[in-house]
């Protein structure tokens, strides 16, 4: 009686909770942020729905059932029944994850389009570090054995290529508002993840793998980036920001450190 | 007469080799379970102190520092000692927990004689199997006692940070051999655990006990014991893999080109994804080994108590087979993020959902079996409704995370904390509680108190519902997990007051498992003498004494002539039929 009572109390907090969104996403920034609230919210509805049936009708049960000293009706069960929620269940659940199969795949299934920026990402314990390609569009070779973090070296490109003479590395991420980026990562020690909220995105980033993350931010601001897979006691402070810039500003920051490493 | 007594097998006499190493499954079950209630407790107490520094993490307080004098110094707990807390909470948990007390607990004592047997099949390797399993708890608990203290890379150790050795950290050194020692120990504690419930479920059942007789929690400790066996033998590859990487120095799990500290390490050739892959392919099935026994005996319980036979006995039977083979297929979830094939991730999303289908049957099996019913509420039955609510509440919020479009936001955040907590922590807690109001007076003979129990078990589903929900809306906004503090992000400013309102939760909650403790402890003593069949339950425990001679059956050949649930049948006398009697 009071299990029911409290079952349903509790029914009905959870769904205020997920209804009233006080603590929720932040702002989506692109399009497939956008999807991806869209097919949230959907799976929020279906199952926010048997959530409330279930936890409702269970304590409906527990409410009308209680013994009355009478002899309870006997029924071994009804195979029309099991078939009826078996089949319920199955499209309701497969159906769904077909649905969101669109969101994966416009993350990890799409082609990387002609006019992508694209970005190295390294990582370590317990700092990010983002790298361009420079004025001549060529990233210069790398050596693990020039890797630096005192000067200012963390992907250890290599002194002798000139290709990376004009290579510009950051602690932050600056991209173009609306404009596709490739981002190349990498980490030489440990796991470690790339997150941003407002793109709905998390990527693992794994020694010994350049796993690519196709991304565009719409909306120019600064989002936080937290690694969001654990990686030795700096964890909860590996931060970095993720700065969408107006192109024009983001072509002006480049040529800037452009300027910065030819009077080095 | 003469000939019956030949079957009565004599107990042993000593202390020693009737208390401590012994034979009779039923000393090994009870064992088994105070091992689980003293793990229970240490592993609490990790989370309570983990909760506090989470929304405290610059008080001083002097027993940490008294407790850690290197990893708390002036008693301000440091963020490695926070890992290593949070590893070993995890750890602790899962296996000396969750594995331990509904497997090797309840299955020990109970399966033999559900079933009829006198013993286990194996009553040596039952023996070995529980010191086995309490010397890799010794071997556990070491690791916060060593240099560095315990492990920091949580339960799921991922490489190459469980690989690399002291330089990835403090604790990655010898608190994480440790770690991997101790885990491979229970490994083999559960290899010989699982052949033992198999081959006595398949050999020792009485006439007349069919498999389609057999009481729910007996299918669910076979399961269980399939998935141990093929589970716990990938993760002790996986275990003696990693250790060879850590002091041989082969590269199973280690990539060429590592700088760690600014050092180049010499691997070559190993891959972080396969310790992932062999990790989960025992992962996923350890959560099922755990949340099995608490479905068979909530199915138990729910019938016993609503005096009505279990809707759909056959359903639940291959519902749970279903989750047991379809257990093997869905690690692959919890790596949608992890760099493997995004194509492989849409295959293992449709087995998980899959997966789903199964849990759905069960839940409405139970709801199917209290409609029309005539419920006693005891304390038993509440903490199996307790868990059927918490399995709908935790289960539906895997329909979230098994979509990989979804699981690339709320991956790694509050929100699958929420979930496995939800689902395979305190629901299967609950199983457990729920297990040990309904078996107690069996086990020893004496009746727990109710009053004691209904409060206790209020306060827990209360408070554990205050603690898991609001986890699920801190993913939302995206907070990641095992974080030591969330002073660095501007975004998780607006967490705490949720954050704060979780560790005051679980607070009250660990606070009010007193109650339990004292119930449990005070009615070993002082609980009133209990009847053999208290419950008027009908499977074969209920049919002989409390507690049962150490033979179980007094040398009696039984033979079974019904189903486990012939409540309130038509015609009969009382509502419950046994399932000895002869009619």
């Amino acid at each position: 009686m009071l299990l029911a009572l409290l079952n349903w109390v509790i029914t009905l907090a959870t769904v205020v909770l997920f209804a009233g969104k006080y603590w929720w996403f932040p702002e989506a920034i692109n399009e497939h942020a956008r999807e991806y609230d869209e097919h949230f919210r959907n799976t929020l509805y279906i199952t926010g729905v048997i959530f409330f049936l279930a936890q409702m009708s269970l304590g409906w049960v527990i409410f009308k059932y209680r013994s009355n000293g009478g002899r309870s009706s006997y029924v071994e069960g009804n195979n029309t029944m099991e078939v009826v929620w078996t089949t319920g269940a199955a499209v309701l659940f497969i159906g769904a994850v077909l649905m969101s199969t669109q969101v994966w795949a416009g993350v990890h299934l799409s082609e990387t389009p002609a006019n992508a920026v694209t970005i190295e990402l390294m990582a370590k314990q317990f700092a990010f570090s983002f790298r361009y390609a420079g004025a001549d569009g060529k990233f210069g070779k790398t050596d693990i054995k020039q890797i630096s973090d005192a000067n200012g070296n963390p992907f250890g490109v290599d002194e002798k290529d000139p290709a990376g003479k004009d290579d510009v590395t950051s602690s932050a991420i600056r991209v173009p508002a609306g404009r596709p980026v490739l981002l190349k990562m990498r980490s030489r020690d440990v796991i470690h993840n790339f997150f941003v909220r407002e793109l709905r995105v998390k990527q693992d980033v794994v020694p010994g793998m350049e796993i690519p993350l196709r991304f565009q931010a719409d909306k120019p601001g600064t989002y936080e980036v937290p690694c969001s897979e654990l990686c030795g006691l700096g964890h909860h402070q590996m931060r970095s920001t993720l700065i969408v810039l107006p192109p024009a500003d983001f072509e002006n920051w480049l040529k800037e450190e452009d300027q910065k490493l030819k009077q080095q | 007469m003469a000939s019956h007594a030949m079957h009565v097998h004599t107990p042993p006499s000593g202390f020693i080799r009737k208390y401590i190493f012994s034979m009779d499954h039923k000393v090994i079950g009870i064992q088994y379970y105070f091992l689980a209630l003293f793990s229970v407790f240490v592993g609490l107490l990790l989370s309570v102190l983990m909760r506090y520094h989470m929304v405290y993490p610059d008080a001083k307080v002097g027993f940490f520092e008294t407790l850690w004098p290197t990893g708390a110094p002036g008693g301000v707990m440091t963020p490695e000692l926070y890992l290593s807390l949070m590893t070993m909470h995890g750890t602790i948990m899962v296996f000396f927990v969750l594995t331990t007390a509904p497997q090797g607990g309840f299955g020990n004592y109970f399966l033999p004689i559900q079933i009829g047997a006198e013993d286990m099949a194996f009553p040596f390797l039952n023996m070995l199997s529980f010191w086995t399993t309490f010397v890799a708890l010794v071997v556990m608990m070491a690791a916060f006692f060593v240099q560095g203290g315990a492990p920091l890379g949580g339960w799921t150790a991922y490489a190459p940070l469980s690989a690399l050795g002291e330089i990835a950290g403090p604790g990655q050194g010898t608190g994480m051999n440790l770690w991997i020692i101790s885990i491979a120990l229970f490994c083999g504690a559960s290899l010989m655990g699982a052949i033992n419930f198999i081959s006595t479920l398949i050999d020792l059942r009485v006439p007349g006990m069919t498999l389609m007789r057999m009481p729910l929690t007996c299918w669910a400790w076979f399961v269980t014991a399939i998935l141990s066996l093929l589970g716990f033998a990938v993760l002790l590859s996986a275990g003696i893999l990693l250790l060879m990487d850590r002091v041989v120095g082969t590269s199973f799990f280690l990539p060429a080109g590592l700088v760690v500290n600014d050092q180049i390490l010499n691997h070559k050739g190993g891959s972080p994804l396969l310790w992932q892959h062999l990790f989960w392919f025992f992962g996923h099935p350890e959560v099922y080994i755990a949340i099995l026994p608490g479905m068979g005996l909530a199915s138990n319980i729910l019938s016993v108590f609503s005096r009505k036979t279990i809707f759909g006995y056959r359903a639940m039977v291959y519902a749970m087979l279903s989750i047991g083979f379809l257990g093997f297929v869905v690690w692959g979830h919890h790596m949608f993020i992890s760099g493997m094939s995004p194509y492989t991730a849409i295959a293992f999303s449709i087995m998980t959902m899959a997966i789903g289908v199964p849990s759905a049957i069960k839940t409405f099996n139970w709801i199917g079996t209290l409609w029309g019913s005539q419920i006693r509420i005891t304390t038993a039955m509440l903490f199996a409704l307790g868990f059927v609510s918490l399995f709908v509440s935790g289960g539906i919020s895997g329909i979230f995370l098994g979509q990989p479009g979804l699981d690339l936001y709320l991956h790694d955040t509050y929100f699958v904390v929420g979930h496995f907590h939800m689902i395979m922590g305190v629901a299967a807690i609950f199983g457990m509680f729920a297990g040990t109001f309904f078996w107690f007076p069996k086990m020893f003979g004496r009746m727990m108190n109710e009053t004691l129990g209904q409060i206790h078990f209020y306060a827990t589903f209360l408070g554990v519902y205050a603690i898991f929900t609001p986890m699920h809306v801190l993913g939302i906004i995206g907070n990641p997990r095992r974080y030591a503090d969330f002073k660095e992000f501007e975004f998780m400013g607006q967490a705490m007051s949720v954050h704060t309102f979780m560790t005051h939760s679980a607070l009250f909650t660990a606070a009010v498992q007193i109650i339990f403790v004292i119930n449990l402890f005070w009615s070993l003593k002082k609980g009133a003498k209990a009847p053999d069949n208290p419950w008027e339950a009908t499977s074969l425990e209920w049919s002989i004494p409390s507690p049962p001679p150490f033979d179980n059956f007094g040398g009696k050949h039984l033979t079974v002539h019904h189903g486990p649930y012939e409540f309130s049948v038509p015609g009969k006398a009382k509502d419950y039929v046994m399932q000895v009697d002869p009619e």
